[in-house]
C-alpha cells in the first residue's frame, strides 16, 4: 500500500496471465509519479497493451499488488471501479470513438458520464475541439473523419476530464511522423498541468522528443529497470508546484 | 503549440449522468426497434384478450352465485293433482314458519306449463297431463349448507312426503367447475405470455447488447458505472414497450369489445353477468403497463449480467 499518497500507481511483483496460458507479465514492479511523462516500450508481444490494461482498469492482475491513487485496487470493491476510472484518460490503439455520435459528443462523452450539465460542457468542449484543431468539424461523425483527424478526438476525449493520469496505446501508431509530434506537444502540454501520461510506442525516435521522460522497457513480459530509476525513482518535483 | 484549454474538472462529481435524451442518444434507435413493439404489441393483444376472458368469467360466476345463493326448490313429486296441490300449500306453510327462510313462493300451475310446453306441447295442460312436479321457490338468508337442508327436509317429512328439496347451487356445481377451470386457463396463457414476452425481451436487449457492445466498453472505461448503461438500454425497451404495449392495448380491446356485442347478441341470461364493469376495464388498462414494468425490467437484468462479467 502506498501511505505517502505522492505515488499514483504502485505495482509490486506483478503478474498477469490470460487463462491457463503462461505469464504475459511476470514480477513488474515500479512506481509512476505524479506529473512524470513516460515511455513504454518493447518488442511486439512483450505485453505493453497488457500493462495498460491493468493500468487503466480493464484489467486485474493474476497475482502481484497494485495501488493507485493511494487505493489498493485488488482488494476494491468492483462498484469503486467507476470512481477511479473517472480520474483516467485512456487513448486507445485503435481510438474506440462511438460512431454515430458527432465529433463534439464524442469529446462531451466523459463529462456526461460524469454527470456534468449540457450548459458547464458547452465551452469545454468546444475550446478542446479548437484545441486539437477541428474546431470546424464539430458535427462530422468518425467515419467522416481522417485517420488523424479521428486520433485527435480520441485523444480530445481523453482529457477532457482533465485526468490524474494519461494512458495512450500507440497514440501515433497509424500518423505520419509530423502528426506524431503534433500529438506528443498535445501530450507534453497536457502533462505540464500536472498530468502523469503514459504513452505506449514502438517508435524509438519519439522518446527522444520528451526530453525529461522516463522509460519503460518490457522484455518478454519483464520489465527491464537497469538503473533502478522505476523502482525507486529519484524524487522529482510535480510539474504544477 | 497553444496551451491547453481550462478543462473542465469534472472527474467523479456524480453518478447521475446520461440521464435522458443524453443517454439514449448513445444506441442507435434502429437496433432497438424493428420486430421488438410488434412483438410486445402482438404479445400485450393476447393477454388483454386472455385477462378480458378471465374477468368475463369470473362476473359471469359472481352473478351466477349470487342469484342462485339461497335458492332452494320443493318439488313435490305426487301423480294425484288434489293431493300435490294439498301437499304443495302444507309445505308452504310449514316452511313458511321456519327461521331463514326469508321469501317464499309457490310455483303457479299456469306458469310451470309455459315452462314446460316448449318440450311437451299441449299434452303438459289439460286433463290427460302428463303428471308434472309441484314447485316452490324458496329463498333463504345466509348460506345454504346440507345441515340446514337436512332440517328443512324433516319439516316437511309429515306435511309434505313427497317433497323433494335441493338447492339451485348444487345442479350448477359442474357449471362453476368449469368457469373455474376456464378461469385457471385464463391465468396460465397470461402467465406462459409473459414467459414469453421475458424471453422476446431478454433476446431482444441480448442483441443489442451485443450489436452495441463496442459503445457499451467505451462507456464503461470511462468511468460509467453499471445503472448508467442499464439504464440506457432500459429507457430505449421501455419505449419501445410502450409503442407496443398501446397497439396490442388497442387491438386487445377490440377485439374485446366485439367478442362482448358477440356475446350479448345471444341474449341468453346466463352470459348477462359475464359484462365487464368499469374495474375491469381498469385492470385491462394495466396489462401494457405491467408489460412496460416488465420489458424494462428484464432489459435492466440482462443488461446488468453481462456488464457484471466486465471488470
Ligand atoms: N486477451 C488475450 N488472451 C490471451 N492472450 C493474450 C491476450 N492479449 C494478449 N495476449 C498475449 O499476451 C502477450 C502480450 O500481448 P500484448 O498485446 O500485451 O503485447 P504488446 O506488447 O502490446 O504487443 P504489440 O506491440 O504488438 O501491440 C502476447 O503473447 C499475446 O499473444
Ligand atoms: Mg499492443
Amino acid at each position: 500500500m502506498s501511505g505517502s499518497g505522492e505515488d499514483i500507481v504502485q505495482f509490486s511483483n506483478v503478474g498477469l496471465r490470460y487463462g491457463t496460458g503462461k505469464e504475459v507479465l511476470s514480477d513488474v514492479s515500479f512506481t509512476l509519479y505524479p506529473g512524470s511523462f513516460y515511455f513504454l516500450t518493447g518488442a511486439s508481444g512483450a505485453g505493453k497493451t497488457s500493462l495498460l490494461k491493468l493500468l487503466y482498469l480493464a484489467q486485474r492482475p493474476s497475482r502481484g499488488m497494485i495501488s493507485m491513487f493511494g487505493t489498493d485496487i485488488i482488494t476494491l470493491p468492483r462498484d469503486r471501479l467507476p470512481g477511479l476510472r473517472r480520474r483516467l484518460g485512456v487513448v486507445f490503439q485503435d481510438f474506440r470513438l462511438i460512431p454515430h455520435l458527432s465529433a463534439f459528443d464524442n469529446i462531451a462523452l466523459p463529462l456526461r458520464v460524469a454527470g456534468v450539465t449540457e450548459q458547464d460542457l458547452q465551452k469545454p468542449v468546444a475550446d478542446m475541439l479548437e484545441w486539437v484543431g477541428l474546431a470546424g468539424r464539430s458535427d462530422a461523425r468518425p467515419a467522416t473523419l481522417s485517420g488523424g483527424e479521428q486520433q485527435r478526438v480520441a485523444i480530445a476525449r481523453a482529457v477532457i476530464g482533465r485526468p490524474d493520469m494519461l494512458v495512450a496505446d500507440e497514440p501515433t501508431g497509424n500518423v505520419d511522423p509530423e502528426m506524431a509530434l503534433k500529438l506528443l506537444r498535445l501530450f507534453e502540454a497536457l502533462n505540464r498541468l500536472g498530468t502523469t501520461v503514459v504513452v505506449a510506442t514502438h517508435d524509438l525516435h519519439l522518446l527522444k522528443k520528451v526530453p525529461d521522460s522516463l522509460i519503460m522497457r518490457l522484455d518478454k513480459g519483464r520489465l527491464s529497470d537497469p538503473t533502478g530509476a522505476l523502482r525507486y525513482p529519484p524524487r522529482r518535483q510535480a510539474a504544477l508546484s | 503549440m497553444k496551451s491547453p484549454p481550462v478543462i473542465a474538472r469534472a472527474i467523479a462529481r456524480g453518478f447521475s449522468g446520461l440521464s435522458g435524451e443524453r443517454g439514449s442518444q448513445l444506441l442507435p434507435q434502429a437496433r432497438l426497434a424493428g420486430p421488438m413493439p410488434w412483438v410486445i404489441a402482438i404479445m400485450i393483444a393476447l393477454t388483454s384478450i386472455a385477462a378480458a376472458g378471465g374477468l368475463a368469467l369470473n362476473n359471469l360466476a359472481q352473478a351466477a352465485r349470487a342469484e342462485l345463493s339461497g335458492g332452494v326448490t320443493v318439488q313435490i313429486v305426487e301423480a294425484d293433482p288434489v293431493e300435490r296441490a294439498r301437499q304443495a300449500t302444507a309445505a308452504a306453510t310449514a316452511l313458511a314458519g321456519k327461521p331463514g327462510v326469508s321469501a317464499i313462493r309457490v310455483i303457479p300451475d299456469a306458469e310451470l306449463d309455459r315452462l314446460i310446453e316448449p318440450w311437451l306441447g299441449d299434452a303438459a295442460s289439460g286433463d290427460a297431463a302428463i303428471p308434472v312436479p309441484a314447485l316452490i321457490d324458496l329463498h333463504l338468508s345466509g348460506t345454504i349448507t346440507p345441515q340446514r337442508l337436512g332440517e328443512l327436509r324433516n319439516a316437511l317429512a309429515s306435511a309434505a312426503p313427497s317433497a323433494r328439496i335441493d338447492a339451485q347451487a348444487d345442479w350448477l356445481g359442474p357449471v362453476f367447475a368449469a368457469i373455474s377451470s376456464l378461469q385457471w386457463l385464463a391465468l396460465a396463457l397470461i402467465a406462459l405470455l409473459a414467459l414469453a414476452s421475458i424471453a422476446a425481451v431478454w433476446l431482444a436487449a441480448r442483441s443489442a447488447l451485443g450489436s452495441n457492445h463496442e459503445t457499451i466498453e467505451v462507456v464503461h472505461h470511462l468511468g460509467g458505472t453499471d445503472a448508467q448503461i442499464a439504464r440506457i438500454f432500459q429507457r430505449s425497451v421501455a419505449r419501445d414497450a410502450l409503442l407496443g404495449g398501446c397497439a396490442g392495448l388497442a387491438i386487445g380491446l377490440i377485439a374485446v369489445f366485439l367478442l362482448a356485442q358477440r356475446f350479448a347478441a345471444l341474449g341468453s341470461g346466463m352470459i348477462d353477468g359475464g359484462g365487464l364493469d368499469v374495474m375491469d376495464w381498469a385492470i385491462l388498462a394495466l396489462v401494457p403497463v405491467a408489460g412496460i414494468v416488465l420489458a424494462a425490467l428484464t432489459a435492466r437484468f440482462t443488461v446488468l449480467a453481462a456488464l457484471r462479467r466486465m471488470l
